[in-house]
């Protein structure tokens, strides 16, 4: 293996961060990144879950038959899904019910299914984790920092905290549903040029 | 039938599948580079997201709620449309060859469009009846076809236009997704 962890583990935090570098998954981070809180909440989901799929899809792979494997991993990512939903419903209700649908469709999210595919199912487990790990808080950081510039833009303030002075007229436009499209092509074009220097 | 209309016209314009509910992103990103493309993944997901929604509806009502099984609702609706897509794809080949060959590549992408799983579970929360279900599945469809089709329009568009080089691809497509969400944003407050 010419990659240690550690590197597995750090191309997931720039140099493959979703959903900027791999551009998947652009339905959680357009939907709930309205505030910081509803973009980490949602990303620690994902991590919780893409971790966990890893795990498994990476100790089965010697077991699941390659014409079969995209089924199994959809049933295994599902099985995660349906934990974190229960979980959440335990442990987060609140936050549940602000994500509402976007829970359930993290089983859809084709971050989970592409790195199952490109990543799991040829690795072992330590790196599998590392790289699960590195992709879920990459992708956690991103949905972080859009929620904090549409909050901060949209509202004013921070996880509740006014940051903008008394006299900040909220651009409501940026917590609306076109300002997260126009928010997240403009912060793709920044990554580009800072990227491209 | 004034409910039906209503209920059309939310589905259609007011709450926009892509633009409005932010489902479904992936293949309004990925097909609509080309007009033919776009056209294709409109019609697939129209055939697809009718059916599933209807399936789905059955599943939830006739097995999930009688045995309290809810909370396997998301493992066995995305069982429902990955079996439902593969049935489908090998229909069509075997009996209707022309349609395969127009919608063939796109129906596997189907099964990860969290549009067609969003709408389902979107029918299951609204409480819809069976009517309601099959009207709402279809116009959802249908308003997923018409964004996706206006905006490959644009795109094409965009393709002569000479865009800065960090803007290009992905970054513009996103901006003008952003310009045709703030025209549907207008349809707000209308139903």
């Amino acid at each position: 293996m010419a990659k240690t962890v550690a590197q597995e583990f750090i191309k997931g935090l720039w140099a493959e961060i979703p959903p900027f570098r791999l551009v998947l998954g652009l339905c959680p981070t357009l939907g709930v990144t309205t505030t910081v809180k509803n973009g980490i909440g949602m990303g620690v989901a994902t991590a919780f879950v893409l971790v966990c799929a890893n795990i498994l899809v990476s100790m089965l792979r010697n077991v699941i038959p390659a014409k079969v494997r995209i089924a199994c991993f959809i049933i295994i990512i599902a099985t995660f899904v349906t934990v974190v939903e229960l979980l959440m419903q335990a442990y987060a209700y609140a936050l549940f019910q602000t994500l509402g649908i976007f829970i359930p469709l993290i089983v859809v999210n084709c971050i989970l299914l592409g790195r199952a595919e490109a990543f799991a199912f040829k690795n072992p487990i330590i790196p599998s984790i590392a790289d699960g790990l590195g992709i879920g808080i990459g992708f956690t950081m991103a949905l972080g920092s859009i929620g904090a510039i549409r909050e901060l833009f949209g509202t004013g303030a921070i996880l509740g905290t006014q940051i903008m002075g008394s006299g900040y007229e909220p651009f409501a436009f940026f917590v609306q549903a076109p300002g997260a499209f126009i928010c997240l092509g403009l912060m793709l074009c920044l990554m580009n040029l800072v990227g491209s220097k | 039938m004034g409910d039906y209309i209503e209920l059309i016209i939310a589905c259609i314009f007011v709450n926009n599948i892509l633009l409005a509910q932010f489902l479904g992103n992936c293949p309004f990103l990925g097909t609509s580079k080309k007009m033919e493309t776009a056209v294709g993944m409109s019609m697939a997901v129209i055939f697809v997201l009718v059916l599933a929604g209807v399936f789905t509806w059955c599943i939830n009502d006739w097995i999930l709620v009688p045995y309290g099984l809810e909370y396997l609702k998301t493992i066995s609706f995305i069982l429902v449309i990955a079996s439902l897509v593969q049935f489908v794809e090998m229909f069509l080949k075997k009996s209707i060859p022309a349609l395969y060959a127009g919608l063939g590549i796109f129906l596997p992408l189907i099964t990860t469009n969290c549009a067609v799983m969003g709408v389902c579970l979107i029918n299951i929360k609204s409480e819809y009846n069976f009517t309601m279900t099959l009207i709402s599945s279809f116009a959802y469809a249908a308003g997923f076809g018409l964004a996706l089709i206006l905006f490959a329009g644009v795109r094409e568009r965009i393709l002569l236009a000479r865009v800065p080089k960090p803007l290009q691809d992905t970054s513009i497509g996103l901006v003008t997704a952003g310009i045709i969400a703030l025209a549907f944003y207008t349809f707000k407050g209308m139903v």
